[in-house]
């Protein structure tokens, strides 16, 4: 049973100089045999395992991850959070993600400091406008709030942005979803980790997945560098890697992996309140709770498995930044870092059974992932352990690329894929 | 109090150039060649910030860019303002004026040092368990205040007047670092006669070397300074070197590529700036590439660690050697190696006083420990400081001796009264660069640190970035290695005298007589986060070096944890039993220190932030009071208001003109890629979907361009010059993408071809002419073409020449009228086109914009790519079935279009809508529905995609795409708008000229 933490947990804790505070998880070898078996730690996959402990009575349930939990994209993104996607079936699954991220701090019992602060989509050219409008329209009458702000309302929403006419692609409006907003990447995985292992997953760090065993068209188990685990369900979540591990199963999957890049700045005093973007000039902005600017750059050209991008990647984002935000000239990068990203040909992701039997695929999240973290662990649980999709991820299966039912969302995608 | 722990003499210092500046609002002297921090400790001030979380007082710590808590915000004026530099490193100048941060009301008084009493009930991670309840809270109360809380310095709130610069530079050999071992390699190089570029961050050179006690540190019988002085003469004088100083090197990227910043006024006084160059950016690619980055000394981890007068020895040193400065009168020492015993003699030979040395060994033979001795300096061996007193200031230390296996301390607890504890860990090599270009560390376990083990690249590292100490080490290893390097043969041979050193013995962290809990030992200052923080992460299971930073926020503060990482990492191993090299670090990530946004971004700023291109005619459009709209990187004119005439009322009189007398277009932006090889034609055919083999010398022919997936990517009209000669035109902003496609599948999918692409669309200025009066201006503009239908019908093109200039005559239309375009060199693209207009003035010639020319094609219903296409769309689906060769073996995205979803009959379909109210124009981007409900979520079954105000119809139309549309015409849908629901009707795409008469009117 996990203690649970509070204000008076702390309190209590202090007296004993906090050093009678729980494990937030296990530290387990892993079993013989797993009920289902998830491959990757991130956010995703143990959000998966969470919901499987939770929702779906499995109580056998692993998850494996290479190195450590929340080591990959979960931990090198952005932190943005929103649901104002074109299609149907992305708004559905995106705002089924935000509706359960709203109250995920009090779920979990673990802070992932989820903050509305809203995010804006600035349009800088008569097809932005058009295409921004269109995705308002869209998103109002799915029920997803979104509204469109003039230059003059984007001017009072966030006064810092630059929008004089007279720069090069003047900000000609915004779309605003204020609803949206950003969260402590970290704790997301830390969150669903710690009440994961409260329902008794396994979490197995440093152990990676080398084989996939088939008989013929089912699952029989997978290798690991910690030896052979039993199972005949396996949920693969393993982002850049994913092609990686199909491979291993014998699938080819229509995923190409890329560095994609952030950065910070040394931390300063709030200067900017809301989450501000721009896929015109490429360039992406919120502050983080401990004062640094936040900035998301772009991909690669080129296909990497690298956690590292080429500079020049960084200063077209940041001359993108300073056209927007001329008064950040003088702020200081603190670091960059890059993550590898999978990114499917229509921009949306694979949450999917596949041809063999018990073998599952959540992936394809490309360069914004992150946001759909709690749903997404949500639908695929469902998928895994019905064997059939969610009415919310039926879209998003793997034989769309065969069918051609593409869920085309490049322009609703903050990095252009 | 003025300059009162200035010593005498000594230093590099101007001292007949005195400076005065302001610090926190109070005026200060220093000297020319101060430091902020030097200037401020000659002053006898140590307090300049607070820590992060619990605003605890810190004073300057060390002398340079490893600095954690000197951090001060500089001050000029709205614009000019920078935060979080570090102390130790801002040169001062003539109206210098800094200010602490972080704190309120002011330094020496902060409220927010509340935070350190709340400090046992918010360790590490404590956010994580806290501010959830209630729920509505978190953001607009606790949130609201912790951002308050955090956060540094203050952002600028005005454009930045700085300029900033890039520069690429190619070299033989770069050497980072002019520390003794990189000025020893530069030697080297540069008289073996390569091309060397030498760069230090500081703004003298000789690294540590600068600050060496003279009477125990000897080159060929000269001391550190005049050797130092002499090596700088004799490189300033090699014409093969190029020595910057101030220039940090920020990232090191694969091949030998390295970011580097050079700061070049920072310390200049405002009266010198002159508006030069701020910072510049150095981009280099060197073929090989000597890393002599030196090594950053540690501290102490012990109880109260953190106050300001303990600092690091070193730094000492250097105040004192480098600036003349004392940084405290009675001064105790705390270390486990012999380099704090040089700072020692170093003050005691100035005639400070030294009380105590206190040293966690049993003991040293060495040199330096010896003449301590024999001068009478009181060192306590196998000892530990195990407490410091003094809130704004240390005041005294508590010392107690070690067990014997160092687990604890014991006996009694000696209380020392000093004003300064200097501390010295050892020395951590900085293996930063070399890490970031891919390098892999190994640890030393008897030297406790990372060296480098294994590169890839063609690079090597010397001197103490290497793990080699001691000044004959440093010297003789980089003399040899950068000789075997560099395939040199010989090199001099250097005399060294140094210091005979003792062994270094390593505490991670030291033991305590309290029960830890109660302890407060500062791993990270700046992010106060605490060796009791690191335990509590283990306790919790963050198990992995990145967790226990994460969560603790160990390393992540604005020097990324160049005096914190090791001994995080130290504690981390002790603690879980783990061999450090098991363990490894964390990544190093660049900037090795913060780099400005500004210089990353250099002249791409303003105007320069991306190329604007003009048409050959932009000037006369401008003229003649254009309205202009950004297409990619072009500038179109948009529409040509007259007087006080609205956009509206421009684009509908530009539109009729062009159906009634004549209208002229600027259609240069146009993308135009030149085809030609004996596979131009069979190229073609595997490009577009229609084919192409049997297109007429002459002939023009309209083509779309699918994507694998077989979706609509881009259209336009080529025409075939001669057999194996097209010119194919793109649409505006795909005609980069385009060629760069094409391309990409004739190198890598289609090598047999013989097809040679050039693009040309700067080349050709291209003037389209419209309306039934076109023909007529056409004929008194160009000499030798026959217009007669027969000759020149629609879809065909003719050579003609305009006053002896060669040109190219298409007849196709975009606008459904009879239509001509001219497309000529480009430099006679504004002549031709006003020859048009004075020709075509009799006859009503009107310019059009890019709006107008909208409105003309939907009035046709003509598709424009990326407006009535997305990505989603077929050509099927946009009704052009017609497009769509069935003979063809394949062409690009064919095998798409027999998909099963490809193939659905009910697919989004390209219709026309009609207002029920001609009068109500529909917004573009509405979605459509075929039952309103009242609330959402409603089944959106379309969109409209393009919306005018026909003036030649004088009605509302629009186009869309549509579920199932092509069954839906005449049927009526509804477009429910925030405030009202639009009635529509499904109409025809073509609204205008359905039978194509006035292509020949």
């Amino acid at each position: 049973m996990k203690k649970k933490y509070s204000i008076f947990a702390l309190v209590k804790n202090s007296l004993s100089y906090h050093e009678n505070w729980q494990r937030a998880w296990r530290d387990p070898e892993p079993k013989s045999r797993y009920d289902a078996v998830i491959v990757g730690g991130g956010g995703h996959g143990l959000a998966t395992a969470y919901y499987l402990a939770k929702e779906h009575n499995l109580k056998n349930i692993a998850v494996v991850e290479k190195g450590w939990i929340g080591g990959g994209n979960t931990g090198r993104n952005t932190t943005i959070i929103r649901s104002n996607y074109l299609w149907d079936a992305s708004a559905g699954m995106y705002d089924h993600a935000l509706k359960i991220w709203e109250n995920l701090s009090q779920e979990l019992n673990y802070n992932v400091m989820f903050s509305q602060r809203g995010v804006m989509n600035l349009a800088h050219n008569q097809h932005d406008v058009r295409e921004l409008k269109r995705r308002t329209h869209a998103n109002r009458l799915n029920g997803i709030d979104c509204e469109w702000l003039n230059v003059e309302q984007v001017k009072k929403f966030c006064p810092i942005i630059n929008c004089s006419p007279n720069i090069r692609y003047p900000v000609m409006g915004s779309t605003l979803q204020r609803r949206a907003g950003t969260a402590r990447h970290d704790a997301v995985a830390w969150g669903y980790a710690r009440g994961a292992d409260a329902m008794g997953v396994d979490i197995i760090q440093n152990c990676e997945v080398k084989g996939i065993k088939r008989n013929g068209d089912s699952i029989e188990g997978i290798e690991t560098t910690k030896g052979f685990i039993k199972t005949q369900k396996v949920g693969v979540v393993a982002a850049g890697h994913s092609s990686v591990i199909a491979n291993m199963a014998g699938l080819r999957l229509p995923l190409e992996s890329k560095p994609l890049q952030a950065l910070v700045s040394e931390p300063i005093k709030p200067i900017i309140d809301t989450v501000v973007m721009s896929n015109a000039v490429h360039a992406y902005v919120s502050q983080s709770d401990k004062g640094e600017l936040v900035i998301g750059a772009g991909t690669d050209s080129y296909i990497s498995y690298t956690q590292k991008g080429t500079h020049e990647i960084v200063e077209g984002t940041l001359k993108a930044i300073l056209e927007l935000y001329p008064i950040f000239s003088r702020l200081r990068m603190l670091r960059q870092w890059g993550g590898v990203v999978d990114i499917c040909p229509d921009a949306s992701p694979i949450i999917s059974k596949t041809s063999i039997k018990g073998l599952y695929f959540n992936c394809g999240w490309g360069t914004g992932g992150f946001k759909a973290t709690p749903g997404s662990g949500h639908l695929f649980a469902h998928t895994m352990a019905k064997d059939e999709p969610h009415a919310l991820n039926e879209a998003f299966n793997i034989n769309r690329f065969i069918s051609g039912d593409l869920v085309d969302e490049h322009g609703a995608a903050a990095v252009a894929h | 109090m003025s300059n009162e722990y200035r010593l005498s003499s000594g230093g590099q210092i101007n001292r007949s150039e005195s400076i005065s500046f302001k610090f926190n609002g109070r005026t200060f002297h220093g000297y020319k060649g101060d430091t902020l921090a030097s200037a401020l400790l000659a002053n006898g001030i140590h307090l300049v910030g607070r820590s992060f979380k619990y605003h605890r007082p810190r004073g300057i710590f060390s002398s340079g860019v490893e600095e954690p808590n000197a951090l001060v915000q500089i001050i000029k004026d709205q614009g000019k303002t920078d935060p979080n530099l570090r102390a130790t490193q801002i040169e001062i100048y003539e109206g210098l004026n800094a200010t602490s941060q972080n704190c309120w009301p002011s330094v020496n008084f902060d409220l927010g040092s509340i935070n350190n009493l709340f400090s046992p009930i918010i360790p590490a991670g404590f956010y994580y368990k806290t501010f959830m309840w209630p729920a509505n809270l978190w953001e607009n109360v606790y949130e609201y205040f912790i951002r308050r809380a955090a956060g540094l310095g203050k952002s600028p709130t005005k454009k930045d007047p700085d300029n900033y610069d890039h520069i690429y530079y190619h070299c033989e050999v770069l050497i980072v670092g002019a520390g003794p071992a990189g000025l020893v390699a530069a030697k080297i190089a540069a008289n073996a006669g390569k091309k060397v570029l030498l760069v230090d961050e500081r703004p003298n050179f000789g690294g540590n070397l600068n600050f060496s006690n003279k009477d125990y540190n000897k080159i060929n019988g000269l001391t550190p300074l005049e050797w130092i002085k002499k090596t700088c003469l004799d490189l300033e004088n090699n014409k093969n070197i190029k020595i910057l100083n101030r220039t940090s090197v920020a990232a090191y990227h694969n091949y030998n590529y390295l970011i580097m910043v050079q700061n070049l006024t920072d310390h200049l006084a405002d009266k010198d700036k002159n508006d030069q160059i701020r910072q510049r950016l150095w981009k280099v690619r060197a073929k090989k590439v000597i890393l002599a980055t030196g090594s950053i000394e540690r501290p102490m981890i012990f109880d109260c660690n953190d106050r300001p007068g303990i600092m690091l020895s070193s730094a000492v040193r250097k105040y004192a050697n480098t600036y003349g400065v004392k940084c405290g009168n009675n001064i105790s020492f705390f270390t486990n190696n012999d380099d704090a015993y040089e700072t020692a003699i170093t003050l005691h030979n100035k005639g400070v006083k030294i009380n105590s040395i206190i040293d966690i060994r049993e003991k040293s033979n060495a040199d330096l420990p010896k003449k301590c001795d024999e001068l009478g300096i009181k060192i306590y061996w196998k000892s530990a400081v195990i407490y410091t007193e003094g809130y704004k200031k240390i005041n005294n230390i508590h010392v107690m001796s070690l067990s014997k296996d160092n687990s604890s301390v014991i006996g009694n607890k000696l209380k020392i009264n000093c004003d300064l504890l200097c501390v010295s860990g050892g020395y951590t090599p900085a293996v930063h660069l070399f890490t970031q270009s891919g390098g892999k560390l190994e640890y030393n376990e008897k030297k406790h640190y990372f060296f480098p083990k294994k590169n890839t690249l063609y690079q090597i590292s010397i001197g103490s970035c290497n793990g080699t100490f001691g000044l004959k080490n440093i010297i003789s290893e980089a003399q040899e290695k950068t000789r075997e390097f560099l395939s040199i043969k010989e090199v001099d041979r250097l005399d060294v005298l140094t210091p005979k050193g003792g062994d270094f013995e390593n505490i991670w962290l030291l033991p305590s007589n309290k029960i830890s809990g109660k302890t407060k030992s500062f791993v990270d200052y700046q992010n106060d986060s605490t060796a009791n923080d690191i335990k509590l992460a283990l306790r919790e299971g963050f198990k992995s070096i990145e967790h226990v930073k994460r969560y603790t926020t160990t390393g992540m503060a604005t020097d990324q944890g160049k005096i914190a990482n090791m001994h995080a990492l130290g504690i981390i191993s002790e603690i879980t039993n783990t061999k450090l090299g098991e363990l490894g670090t964390t990544t190093f990530r660049p900037p090795y220190s913060p780099i400005t946004f500004g210089a990353l971004v250099g002249r791409n700023v303003g105007k320069f932030f991306d190329i604007t291109r003009k048409t050959p005619m932009h000037d006369w459009h401008e003229k003649n009071n254009a309205k202009f709209e950004d297409v990619g990187q072009w500038k179109r004119a948009w529409y040509y208001p007259s007087d006080k005439e609205s956009m509206y009322d421009a684009v509908q009189r530009e539109s009729k003109a062009a159906r009634t007398s004549a209208g002229i277009l600027d259609a240069s932006t146009l993308g135009k890629i030149d085809i030609q090889g004996s596979d131009a034609s069979e190229f073609l055919n595997r490009v577009y979907t229609n084919a192409w083999s049997k297109l007429a010398i002459g002939k023009c022919r309209y083509g779309l361009m699918l994507n694998d997936d077989g979706m609509v990517y881009d259209d336009g009209v080529t025409t075939r010059l001669d057999e194996n000669h097209y010119i194919m035109t793109t649409t505006t902003g795909g005609a980069a993408t385009v060629m760069g496609k094409l391309e990409d599948f004739l190198q890598t999918e289609w090598p047999e071809l013989k097809v040679y692409l050039t693009s040309v669309t700067d080349h050709f200025a291209t003037i389209s002419v419209c309306g039934p009066h076109s023909k007529k201006i056409l004929e008194k503009v160009t000499q030798s073409i026959d217009y007669s239908d027969d000759n020149f019908p629609h879809m065909s093109f003719k050579h003609g020449l305009i006053d002896k200039i060669k040109c190219r005559v298409m007849r196709i239309s975009f606008t459904g009228e009879l239509s001509y375009e001219i497309n000529i060199q480009a430099n006679y693209g504004q002549s031709v086109w006003e020859k048009c207009m004075s020709v075509g003035r009799e006859y009503g010639i009107t310019p059009y914009g890019t709006e107008a020319m909208h409105l003309l094609r939907a009035e046709k219903g003509f598709i424009i790519v990326g407006q009535e296409t997305d990505g989603t769309v077929t050509p099927v689906d946009l009704q052009m079935d017609w497009i769509v060769s069935k003979k063809k073996y394949d062409f690009i995205g064919k095998r798409s279009l027999y998909r099963s979803d490809t193939m659905r009959e009910d697919r989004k379909q390209y219709v026309g809508l009609l207002t029920n109210d001609p009068k109500e124009i529909l917004e573009e981007g509405a979605q459509i529905v075929a039952e309103v409900k009242s609330k959402p979520p409603m089944d959106m079954i379309g969109h409209v995609t393009s919306s005018y105000y026909s003036p030649n119809l004088n009605k509302s139309i629009a186009l869309a795409v549509v579920k199932n549309g092509k069954k839906l015409k005449g049927k009526r849908l509804y477009i429910p708008m925030k405030n009202k629901t639009i009635e529509v009707t499904v109409s025809d795409t073509i609204f205008l000229d359905k039978e194509g008469k006035r292509l020949n009117a």
